[in-house]
């Protein structure tokens, strides 16, 4: 099924928990947060949210930053 | 009392803090310089940014939080570049789950791509859901003095005008503005944007404020761990300076060695 993760679409399968695709991402070890269609998911969650089609999924981490 | 005791630690939403300047982490040429100039700065509060994790790019590059120790650095995540109150919100809600709860944050809210002055009315807005959400806000902000205090009325627990537009290095354009927002504020009152210099610095803090936030100033400087240095310095000169109650401006001159003993 497609979803949109950070912008782009990619196909991933279906029943897949947002911990899988972390893992899948090769984005378990990062220090993340999780958006998926604009509402936050608890870190705890990710081994049992489970995407679906069409979901709008932000993946972001803290970066150097001042303002703007 | 001893004059030492008249300079206090800063303390923002019921926190102390030894160092009055803030540091930004943006703009450095990589984490090394980073990392020492945040050290040479003496800064114990930083800003980072919350943004999109480059997926499949880089996978052994250390995150910013791996260096950044929390238990040395107070963070300060940021809303950099947002220009709408529902980003801004949004950056905030990420920032505390990235930070496992943490609630204190940045607020800027944009209105202008050239100026990067702050948008004053989303603000206002942006800080009304946030404080309500249980966010200790820190809100930069123009140099309004109106707009400064319903800032503070809202419940901000801490309001920062700007010097000069953010990356500008212009220095503290409105001084007397600075100086009415402070006279008015119950909260801490920190300049954020448009250092340039040490002097800069040192100006901002003998107006009376309570910190300075700077990031540019730092980074693109030519030798930016040496004018971290530079900046610590500013900051404690310019905040002993105005504890100590500078002497008058005068129009003539006055003697400082006595007439009597002479012998010419």
């Amino acid at each position: 099924m497609i979803v949109f993760i950070n912008g782009e679409n990619q196909q991933i399968d279906s029943g897949l928990s947002i911990e899988k695709l972390l893992e899948q991402l090769d984005l378990s070890q990062k220090r993340l947060a999780v958006e998926i269609n604009q509402d936050i998911v608890p870190r705890s969650e990710f081994p049992i949210h489970i995407l679906k089609e069409a979901d709008k999924i932000e993946i972001v981490q803290a970066i150097g930053g001042g303002s703007y | 009392m001893s004059d030492t005791n008249l300079n206090q630690p800063l303390v923002i939403a019921g926190n102390s803090y030894n160092s009055r300047l803030l540091v930004g982490t943006g703009k450095y040429k990589d984490n090394v310089e980073t990392q020492l100039a945040l050290e040479a700065s003496g800064a114990e509060i930083i800003t980072i940014a919350i943004r999109r994790t480059n997926i499949g790019q880089n996978p052994g590059e250390p995150n910013l939080l791996d260096i950044l120790p929390a238990d040395k650095y107070t963070l300060l995540p940021n809303t950099a570049g947002c220009y709408t109150v529902e980003d801004a919100v949004r950056t905030c809600k990420l920032a505390r789950e990235l930070l496992n709860g943490h609630k204190l944050v940045k607020l800027e809210v944009l209105g202008d791509e050239k100026t990067l002055f702050p948008d004053a009315i989303e603000t206002l807005k942006a800080a009304r859901i946030l404080v309500d959400d249980g966010f200790d806000v820190m809100v930069y902000t123009n140099d309004d003095p109106l707009i400064a205090k319903e800032l503070e009325n809202i419940g901000c627990v801490a309001v920062m005008p700007l010097a000069a537009p953010i990356g500008s290095g212009l220095g503290i354009r409105n001084p007397y503005n600075i100086l009415t927002i402070i006279e008015n504020a119950n909260v801490p009152i920190l300049v954020d944007a448009g250092v340039g210099t040490a002097s800069d610095a040192a100006i901002a803090m003998e107006l009376g404020c309570d910190g300075i936030l700077m990031n540019t100033a730092i980074a693109a400087a030519k030798h930016p761990v040496l004018m971290a240095s530079a900046m610590k310095k500013a900051i404690e000169g310019g905040r002993e300076a105005y504890l100590a109650g500078r002497m008058p401006k005068k129009r003539f001159a006055s003697a400082s060695s006595p007439i009597e003993g002479t012998f010419f």
